[in-house]
């Protein structure tokens, strides 16, 4: 496993490559990347600065992928979340999931996100024509975090 | 007892401050406490850390709620709801 917060760009391809690269049990990588747009609730965003609680960010997101383990077959995963100033059409984050199988590696790619975006101490500033503003957190991000159903029973997982 | 607090985003923005360390009254035992304490300040402190839903909390770099207990030498951490990903 794979976390990293770190202010330099990543290689998506690279990195998806990197988990099945001489495994033979895997039979499916999924991957997400998160981008900069150029536009968001109405504004034109110039720049996103983004902060992050050192150390804590780490360990939820360590926290968020071992639940993802109880939930689906993982083979290895990689996280990397970047900080500091970026631009539209900078990626901002990677979540990439390899599995013997695409059920398990779709559904825990996106289990991740959705608990990053509501557990992992990030926080995203922007520059817009009208001044800079904090962004707001979405009650849309709680609801998709939310529709994942409690972890069943570990015994289903093995 | 004393605890590092620490604060993110807006609210260090609001404050005028990332970390302080902080003497504890007796009375104070409970992150929800600590919160009524900085409110109790005024001012920024009251706008920043007034609003309990636009208000997360960590101990020791887990999310915590108010009732968690706070012993000395912890690490507090104050900070809006997040927005990565």
């Amino acid at each position: 496993m794979k976390i990293a917060i770190q202010r330099e760009d990543f290689d998506a391809g690279a990195e998806a490559r990197a988990l099945s690269d001489g495994n033979a049990e895997v039979g499916a990588v999924a991957s997400f990347v998160g981008l900069v747009r150029e536009r968001n609730d109405g504004a034109a965003v110039s720049t996103m600065t983004l902060e992050h609680y050192p150390g804590m960010t780490e360990k939820a997101i360590r926290t968020i992928v071992d639940e993802a383990r109880v939930r689906w077959q993982i083979i290895d995963c990689t996280v990397i979340h970047r900080v500091g100033e970026l631009r539209p059409t900078d990626q901002i984050v990677l979540v990439a999931v390899a599995s013997g199988h695409r059920g398990d590696a779709f559904a825990a790619c996106a289990f991740i996100m959705d608990y990053l975006k509501t557990q992992a101490p990030l926080w995203k500033k922007e520059a817009t024509p009208e001044g800079a503003r904090w962004v707001d957190a979405r009650a849309s991000d709680d609801a998709s975090a939310a529709r994942w159903a409690p972890a069943p029973t570990k015994d289903r997982a093995a | 007892m004393k605890v590092k607090v620490l604060f993110f985003a807006s609210l260090r923005e609001q404050v005028g401050r990332a970390a302080e360390e902080i003497e504890l009254p007796a009375d104070v035992s409970t992150v929800g406490a600590l919160r009524a304490h900085l409110v109790a300040r005024g001012g920024a402190w009251r706008t920043a850390l007034a609003d309990v839903r636009r208000l997360r909390a960590a101990v020791n770099q887990d999310m915590a709620p108010p009732e968690v207990a706070l012993r000395t030498g912890d690490e507090v951490a104050f900070f809006p709801p997040v927005t990565g990903g």
